[in-house]
């Protein structure tokens, strides 16, 4: 909660901290052990994804090896072509579903919450403080405490074993509208909203042309991190979605079903899911590890 | 824009505008930038509450209702029956098993899995080359999809294939049989949540060591505190209410663990059960399979009210011991 709370604020110190390396970047310089204890803590965050990796690239007789292969096999394609041709595990509707329901997520939840982030951070209203209060508080609430009466709702919806019930309920998220808040607080200025009042722009085109741009940092990682919760999201949508409907978690939860000693096609599967997030890891791993250690991320 | 703002600031006000334009239009205009002040900060935070208060916060409540209930949507069965579940849910013996398998759980991940950010972040925090390269490193498994992961974990941890099972066998340790020994499946499990969360608690640790002043290092040093010393005796103090923070939401998530326990329980008839003597089944998935796959939606969500007050209970501690450390940085 309080990482939360000290939020995007801290983003300006931050920066002047990196201009001076000698007060924030540690007292002493690293000993042999410390580079020790780095380098085998970064083979073990590693070594399962890569392990992932060789298995889906080789035949069936690799769990019999001994000792493992360390190195990609040739068989990559041939898996991935199993993956696909296989009848039980939907894995193409799987993905096409897990990138309709991420990227629908994504949009919506960076839109509504910057437009909500901005109104609470920067408009008068009457209510606002225990409008905002009663945010802070929804943080606390797990969703799938819930779940039963949420499933109940689709049931009655008829939403049940469609992609709109791992949607709709996600739409926009009290932990999204308060980092959002937290940033425009300190990085719009005020006189760059009268400004635009004064040349007579409504309140939804000053958000739309001053708040949206100058919140685009906050907006990036809230939205990084909305697209890798929904793409990873399990519980929900086994509750509430068809094996022959699946995302693409659900759809090697089918292969692990079905073909559960077929190693290098499930590992062909699981590779396949998390290329996606692995490929946004790569490109924006710097904005990931800005935004963890500025408390942006919600365990 | 700011050029016309500076004058209005300073100098007299602006002339009022558009004198020449017609009355009528004039209020009609006024009346639209009026409902635009005043209307569009509600119109702006309401698509929040729309799905809050129908997906987020109707159901928690309305599981309360269900949890009184005799509820099969199945069958159709509904009736009100009180507080029966409550009275069964304090005698049922699965539940208790399965509150102490999570808990079991929790504290087999947390405590080494805390420990070890700490010393990872403590390394972290030196000068060094390629700092960038192993942070990324350790968020690596932060940014993999849950699912797809248990599923490799639970085939290292296969008693006969595993690599983990091999590795230890080249020690001279007999083949541990994970999956079916109570102990060493909470281990299994723990690892796999180890080895997601150990870098992203490392990551926080760190930002907090960096807030930590200098000087009271070089004032440690010159009095002759030995590095370790100056690590038990100023860091760990100053990252008090960080760690009170992770602990606490470790244990959140630690409560509601379910991805990985089922996908443990690969090849078993039911996925829920956590294994044939229910050696690893957690509240969560024995809140889902009474409502999902026994129709026993009332008693699911007896199950799911319990978790929700445990987990209330946890977050008062987080906010009344940060509150009486001050707060985090």
């Amino acid at each position: 909660m309080t990482t939360l709370l000290a939020g995007p604020g801290g983003r300006p110190d931050a920066k002047h901290a990196a201009a001076r390396p000698g007060r924030f970047r540690g007292m002493w310089n690293a000993s042999p052990l410390t580079y020790l204890t780095l380098i085998v803590a970064l083979v073990l965050s590693i070594f399962p994804i890569y392990w992932m990796i060789i298995v889906a690239t080789r035949t069936n007789s690799v769990v019999a090896d001994v000792p493992p292969p360390l190195l990609p096999g040739a068989h990559g394609p041939d898996n991935v072509g199993r993956l696909f041709d296989n009848p039980e595990a939907y894995f193409a509707k799987g993905l096409l579903n897990s990138a309709l329901a991420s990227a629908a997520v994504t949009i919506s939840t960076v839109f509504f919450a910057s437009l909500a982030g901005f109104a609470f951070a920067k408009l008068r209203f009457r209510g606002k403080s225990a409008l905002l209060l009663t945010i802070i508080a929804t943080m606390m609430i797990p969703v799938q405490m819930g779940i039963i009466p949420l499933y109940m709702i689709m049931v009655k919806l008829g939403w049940t074993g469609q992609l709109q019930a791992v949607i709709v309920p996600f739409l926009v998220t009290g932990f999204g509208v308060f980092m959002m808040r937290q940033y425009a607080d300190q990085a719009v200025p005020d006189e760059l909203i009268e400004a635009a009042r004064v040349d007579g722009c409504t309140t939804f085109g000053i958000y739309w042309r001053v708040v949206l741009p100058a919140l685009r940092p906050a907006a990036g990682v809230l939205g990084l991190f909305t697209f890798m919760q929904t793409w990873n999201e399990f519980m929900w949508p086994l509750a509430v979605l068809q094996p022959d409907n699946p995302t693409v978690q659900l759809s090697i939860n089918n292969l692990a079903n079905a073909y559960f000693k077929d190693y290098t096609l499930m590992f062909a599967g699981t590779s396949v899911a998390i290329l996606p997030l692995l490929i946004v890891f790569i490109i924006f791993g710097r904005q990931i590890i800005g935004g963890i250690m500025e408390g942006a991320v919600k365990a | 824009m700011t050029t016309d703002l500076r004058p209005s600031r300073n100098g007299p006000p602006p002339p009022p505008p558009a004198k020449a334009r017609p009355r009528p239009a004039r209020t009609w205009r006024t009346r639209l930038a009026r409902l635009d002040v005043k209307g569009a900060p509600y119109a702006f935070i309401s698509p929040f509450y729309i799905v809050f208060l129908i997906f987020g916060a109707f159901p928690l409540v309305y599981t309360l209702w269900v949890s009184l209930h005799d509820w099969e949507l199945a069958s159709g069965t509904r009736k009100f029956i009180g507080l029966d579940n409550y009275d069964y849910l304090l005698t049922d013996a699965d539940f208790w098993h399965a509150t102490v398998n999570t808990l079991g759980i929790f504290a087999v991940s947390t405590i080494p899995q805390l420990l070890i950010a700490l010393l990872v972040a403590n390394a972290l925090n030196r000068r060094m080359r390629l700092p960038t390269m192993f942070r990324i490193g350790m968020v690596a498994p932060l940014v993999t999809s849950t699912a797809a992961v248990a599923i490799v974990f639970t085939q290292m941890f296969d008693t006969n294939w595993g690599m983990i099972n091999w590795v230890i066998g080249l020690v001279g340790i007999d083949p541990i049989h994970w999956s079916s020994s109570r102990g060493w499946s909470w281990i299994a499990i723990a690892m796999m949540v180890d080895w997601r969360w150990t870098g992203y608690n490392a990551l926080i640790y760190l930002a907090a060591m960096q807030a930590i002043p200098k000087d009271l290092y070089e004032a440690a040093a010159i009095d002759g505190a030995s590095r370790i010393r100056q690590f038990w005796q100023i860091t760990v103090p100053m990252l008090r209410p960080t760690i009170i923070f992770t602990v606490i939401i470790s244990t959140i998530g630690g409560l509601q663990l379910f991805t990985e326990p089922v996908l443990f329980s690969v090849g078993t008839p039911n996925k829920m059960d956590g294994g044939p003597m229910h050696q690893f089944q957690t509240i969560t998935m024995y809140m889902y399979d009474n409502a999902f796959g026994h129709d026993r939606y009332g008693y699911g969500a007896t199950v799911a009210w319990a978790l929700f007050v445990m987990i209330i209970v946890f977050s008062l501690i987080n906010f009344l011991a940060v509150r009486r450390t001050g707060g985090t940085k």
